[in-house]
């Protein structure tokens, strides 16, 4: 059952894929989430089992590359993490499949859709089962190739195109970092399986290794090359600017991939890790850091967006951000509980936004929405649950998770710690403040649609409507189930061996430990941010515009997204570009061949038409050649033996 | 082990078969069908003897199996001497489970001159795995050099516009080399007094010499592998080429410098193969980087992927030179499975070639709306090249990259950046050919895959991911000789060391 809940999604996909001539739309869309749901049910029993039940196992399949040491197996692993994952995984997949029975009604192409949607599936899961780094690898690219499949999947559109090529190379850059730190671990450790090295680890804390002709902290080392591959899966600053243009995509594929499941793969990367990772205290300051940056960077960019899907993506961005952080200061729980949480809610509002997207005939523009939430009102309800939870009011799924990692960063102590929690505070704000522009522009005020659109507007069908009941009920509970499990009393069983604190520190009860203003200001700053945006874009509308005209400087630098595109463009892609024609060229043209073949070729053919004017081919000056060639050998041979 | 000469059978049936195409006479269209007929047989038949090699193969030991040894020359010691090992068996099988393939896809596009085209075929088949199994010096080099005959003849006479020049561009490349190679074999044979490899091994030849000899048949190998800047020859030579002569050339016969280097320039002198690997080293990144840079620029889809390959073969040239477990294995490995995936993206070239004739890139666009079923094969192909886990290509490059972390961790970095660009410009072309809208007047009525193409494809696919999730057939098979070839490097160097010889 272990191994059925990770493989029937890549039957379901299999089947639907190239069984799709037979299944017709209706029979791919009942296969693909059949093995879906039964996934699902698998996980939650998983869950109990694993988890609640404490019985970690593994599964131990076939090997894979064996070369001499390099020892490689397909091996499923299933300890509290990887339940938890599994679970998350599947149920929120599981909905997405549901709702894009509905979502892609009118798509001339639902079977290449569904079976899309069951390859990521089953890659998440062997990413998230993984026994080593190797397979984790494995799930990584796999992921990484079915989002690009995903973004590109309306292939006559060029922006689409173009974003599904972007988040690849990206990936694939981060992806260098991952890879070079396999390599790594493995010359360290001489094995890549999960349970060697984190048995090893402690061993290995004070060890160096040669990098790139510097002797360096072994474990800094990799743990930092690993950490490049999570901040590109994870778009991390830096690596975010494919995430905004993922939004390409069908909206389904943005609540699953780029909300849910494949984005917060690096958050998971690095608490599968924390073994390394707590012998590398460097690396996790650099963890906090870039999160804390995230968070808040991520945050001030989803200002100014006027796309609904973007300022989500933003959004997630920005939650990842903290995620992180929260990792960085060894709250790992702390971190796999909002990605929890978060998978819940961001779904729930990615899948309303296709919703409202849906009802208002495929505009994604806030600046053409308002007015509309008398008319789809359950849409209208279910976004509320989401942004209350996204922005951590008391007793709805973020608020718990959120709040922890708060409380984390500021009960690590130190200087890091202190920098996260402000930015975690300062982005909280921000959070709040624009989820309510979201939803004022969406829902509110004057209606900024034409006739035709708004004669449109209707509230999705059921097939829709009930996935997000389910996500909703995520989010409205998840928070208040999971807490005693994930960071609550119930934690030390509940995690087991599966994640790894360095011994004598608990950064969790020094998180329930903070003074009762840390515990609050979260709370404040919410409802502080909730109260601004009702301000600027209900009661005093010019706000916002004037605002724009004053700081013109920062409204551009926000509008552009920190300018991070343009600069990659200027830095990478047109410099390689142009080098590798002037490579071609001149290098391979002018000097290469100018000097060798061609320059000789001239002076050759020069001679030979003088010479003599055999025929035309220079095959046959060739052969005659070789000819001559085992002639002179054999003529040689003979002649040195005889004498 | 077998005593029949299974080696013999699978080299000279080939040349069985051209014989008897020779012999068909009649009607033109009878000829030709004739010839193809008898040419996919005999191809057939041959892969099918070849697999007996790999079923009856003993994995356990590095010695060379299913050997035959008959005197020819004896005056000068010269014999008939065939084997192979764990680094040879898998290209012979190589070669002939590519042959047919090429001779499946040639079914249609070739309309002239099928008789000769075949027999052309089926004798380069010949050459190729006589290359493979040779255990002696001249015979290798017999071999080693005729092959280019046949392909010559396939470029030169069923090729494209500028076969000419692309065919002297190859002449001057190699021959240079080769000449080289032919003083390096002599100087041996008067150092040593043999000609034969399996004695050769076991030589220890003078550490001065071995420099000058190591360097002669760089000049050879390289050309052939092929190094920069030692790779112009390739993206002429697989433009003028039929796609049937791209599929050998870049499965096969790229291979050929590869193999020498394994076979020959690492055993036999150890001392200049420590004393160069930092120049093999610096070629092999600036190949990675360079043409991988340049792939990028193209507008010819066959010179893309024939820049792709040697931006491949930069991976194959370190792994060997990093005289590690992995990394050795991981360059043999990655040569079949580049010899599969690039062969498998010519042929996907050679399809809408046969179609809309025209190689060039901006030429297609939107292929996806009428040729879903070649949009997916492309797309299985596109991502082993591309080295995505799962794939043939992604074992290979990963094994040879572990072998290159472990000696210089610069190389190995700079060489994983070959990973970046391989994804940029592979998903680059394949948005450009197949995704967008299509819009092109004549690609409107353009038809998807044909049984026969289907045919072509579905072993390649299969092999591509049986390589990539369940390597262990393969890897297994290689392990004693890559083990071997190793521990006979160490020993040698101790050996060295010992004698006072400056060693790192």
């Amino acid at each position: 059952m272990y191994a059925l809940a990770i493989f029937l999604p890549l039957i379901g996909a299999i089947l639907a894929g190239f069984g799709g001539r037979w299944l017709h739309d209706r029979g791919a869309q009942i296969v693909t989430c059949g093995c879906m749901l039964l996934s699902a049910v698998f996980s939650c029993v998983i869950l109990a089992e694993v988890a609640l039940g404490g019985e970690p196992r593994t599964i131990e399949l076939f090997s894979w590359i064996n070369s001499g040491t390099f020892e490689v197996n397909w091996t499923l692993r299933f300890d509290t993490l990887t339940a938890v994952m599994v679970f998350v995984v599947t149920v929120v997949s599981s909905m997405v499949h549901v709702y894009s029975v509905g979502y892609m009604s009118h798509d001339p192409h639902i079977p290449r859709f569904m079976a899309y949607l069951g390859f990521f599936t089953f890659f998440m899961l062997m990413l998230v089962s993984a026994d080593n780094l190797l397979q984790m690898f494995f799930g990584w690219e796999g992921v990484g190739l079915c989002s690009y499949l995903l973004i590109g999947f309306w292939y006559d559109k060029p922006e689409a195109n173009a974003a599904a090529i972007k988040a690849f190379v990206v990936n694939r850059v981060g992806d260098f970092g991952f890879a070079l730190g396999i390599m790594g671990v493995f010359l360290l450790f001489n094995s890549i399986s999960f349970e060697t090295i984190f048995a090893a680890a402690p061993d290995k804390a004070q060890a160096t290794i040669n990098f790139l002709g510097y002797e360096m902290h072994a474990m800094t080392t990799l743990c930092v090359l690993l950490f490049i591959g999570a901040m590109g899966k994870s778009a991390q600053l830096g690596f975010h600017t494919w995430l905004p243009d993922a939004m390409e995509g069908p909206t389904p594929v943005s609540a699953l991939i780029h909300a849910a499941t494949m984005v917060t793969a690096g958050v998971f990367m690095v608490a599968r890790l924390s073994p390394l990772f707590e012998q590398a205290p460097s690396a996790l300051m650099l963890v906090t850091i870039v999160g804390a940056t995230t968070a808040l960077f991520a945050a001030t960019v989803a200002l100014c967006q006027t796309d609904i899907k973007r300022v989500i993506a933003y959004s997630t961005c920005s939650q990842l951000g903290y995620m992180f952080f929260a990792c960085g200061v060894s709250a790992y729980s702390a971190g796999i509980f909002h990605l929890t949480t978060h998978a819940f809610f961001k779904a729930l509002l990615f899948l309303g936004a296709g919703s409202v997207i849906h009802a208002m005939s495929s505009e994604q523009d806030m600046r053409k929405m308002g007015g509309i939430w008398k008319l789809i009102p359950v849409t209208y309800t279910l976004m509320w649950i989401g942004s209350l939870a996204l922005a951590g009011i008391p007793f709805f799924a973020g608020y718990y998770s959120k709040d922890i990692i708060i409380e984390a960063a500021f009960g690590a102590h130190s200087g890091v710690g202190i920098y996260a929690f402000w930015m975690g505070i300062v982005a909280a704000v921000l959070t709040a403040f624009y989820s309510w522009r979201l939803i004022i522009m969406t829902f509110h005020g004057e209606s900024r649609a034409d006739e035709k659109t708004l004669a449109h507007v209707h509230e999705s069908p059921k097939v829709m409507l009930i996935p997000l009941l389910v996500l909703a009920a995520g989010a409205i509970f998840a928070g208040w189930l999971g807490y005693e499990y994930f960071v609550g009393h119930d934690m030390k069983a509940f995690w087991g061996d599966s994640i790894y604190v360095l011994p004598g520190t608990d950064p969790i009860a020094a998180a329930h430990h903070v003074p009762g203003w840390v515990k609050l200001l979260p709370i404040i700053v919410a409802v502080v941010g909730i109260i601004g945006a009702y301000y600027a874009y209900m009661m005093n509308k010019e706000l916002p515009g004037k605002m724009a005209a004053r700081f013109h400087g920062i409204y551009k630098f926000l509008l552009n997204k920190w300018y991070f595109d343009e600069l990659y463009d200027f830095l990478f892609v047109r410099p390689s570009q142009r080098l590798g024609s002037a490579l071609w060229k001149d290098g391979d043209g002018a000097v290469i061949d100018g000097l060798g073949p061609d320059g000789v070729a001239s002076a050759a053919r020069y001679v030979a038409e003088r010479v003599a004017r055999l025929q035309s081919g220079f095959v046959y000056h060739y052969a005659f050649a070789m000819l001559i060639g085992v002639a002179g050998i054999v003529t040689w041979y003979l002649f040195t033996r005889a004498g | 082990m077998i005593d029949f000469p299974i080696l013999t059978l699978t080299t000279f049936l080939p040349l069985i078969g051209a014989l008897a195409i020779l012999l068909i006479r009649g009607d033109e269209q009878i000829v030709a069908r004739n010839a193809r007929a008898a040419a996919l047989w005999t191809s057939l038949v041959t892969f099918i003897v070849s697999i007996f090699l790999w079923v009856g193969f003993d994995n356990s030991t590095a010695d060379f199996q299913f050997v035959e040894k008959v005197s020819w020359i004896p005056s000068i010691g010269l014999s008939y001497h065939m084997g192979v090992d764990g680094i040879s068996v898998f290209f012979v099988i190589l070669a002939t489970f590519l042959t047919p393939i090429c001779i499946l896809a040639s079914w249609e596009s070739i309309q002239h001159r099928v008789k000769e085209y075949m027999i052309a075929f089926l004798v380069l088949e010949t050459l190729m795995v006589g290359m493979f199994c040779a255990l002696d010096f001249i015979l290798f080099y017999i071999f080693f050099e005729a092959v280019l005959i046949p392909m010559f003849l396939i470029i030169g006479i069923w090729g494209g516009g500028r076969r000419v020049y692309a065919a002297f561009k190859f002449f001057l490349f190699t021959l240079t080399g080769s000449v080289l190679m032919l003083i390096a074999i002599l100087v041996i044979y008067f150092e040593a007094e043999t000609t034969d490899i399996p004695t050769l091994l076991k030589t220890m030849l003078d550490p001065r010499t071995q420099l000058w000899l190591w360097l002669a048949f760089f000049a050879s190998f390289a050309v052939k592998v092929p190094m920069w800047p030692f790779h112009t020859w390739l993206p002429d030579a697989h433009v003028e080429a039929p796609t049937a002569g791209s599929v050998i050339l870049a499965g096969v016969l790229l291979k050929m410098g590869a193999y020498g280097f394994l076979r020959f320039s690492v055993p036999m002198m150890p001392y200049a193969t420590d004393f160069f690997t930092p120049l093999i080293f610096t070629l092999s990144v600036i190949a990675i980087i360079y043409t991988s840079l340049v792939a990028l620029a193209q507008e010819d889809m066959k010179k893309l992927i024939a820049y792709s390959s040697v931006a491949h073969m930069g991976f194959v040239t370190l792994g060997i030179f990093t005289l590690t477990f992995q990394g050795v294995q991981g360059a043999i490995f990655q040569m079949i499975s580049h010899g599969i995936v690039s062969g498998a993206l010519f042929l996907c070239v050679g399809v809408i070639y046969d179609r809309i004739h025209t190689r060039e890139i901006s030429r297609y666009g939107g292929l996806v709306e009428r040729m879903p079923k070649y949009a997916v094969v492309f797309m299985v192909f596109m991502l082993a090249s591309v080295g995505l886990p799962g794939t043939s290509g992604f074992v290979g490059e990963f094994l040879i990259l572990v072998g290159v972390f472990q000696v210089n961790t610069w190389v190995a970095a700079l060489a994983t950046t070959g990973i970046i660009l391989g994804a940029a410009y592979m998903l680059y072309l394949y948005r450009r050919v197949i995704f967008g809208k299509l819009e092109k007047e004549d690609l409107k009525s353009i038809l998807d895959l044909k049984p026969r193409e289907i045919a072509i494809f579905v072993p390649l696919i299969i092999v591509t991911l049986w390589m990539g999730i369940w390597p262990a057939p393969f890897l297994e098979v290689m392990d004693a000789s890559v083990a071997n070839l190793i521990e006979q490097h160490k020993t040698a160097m101790s050996a060295l060391q010992s004698d006072g010889f400056a060693v790192k």
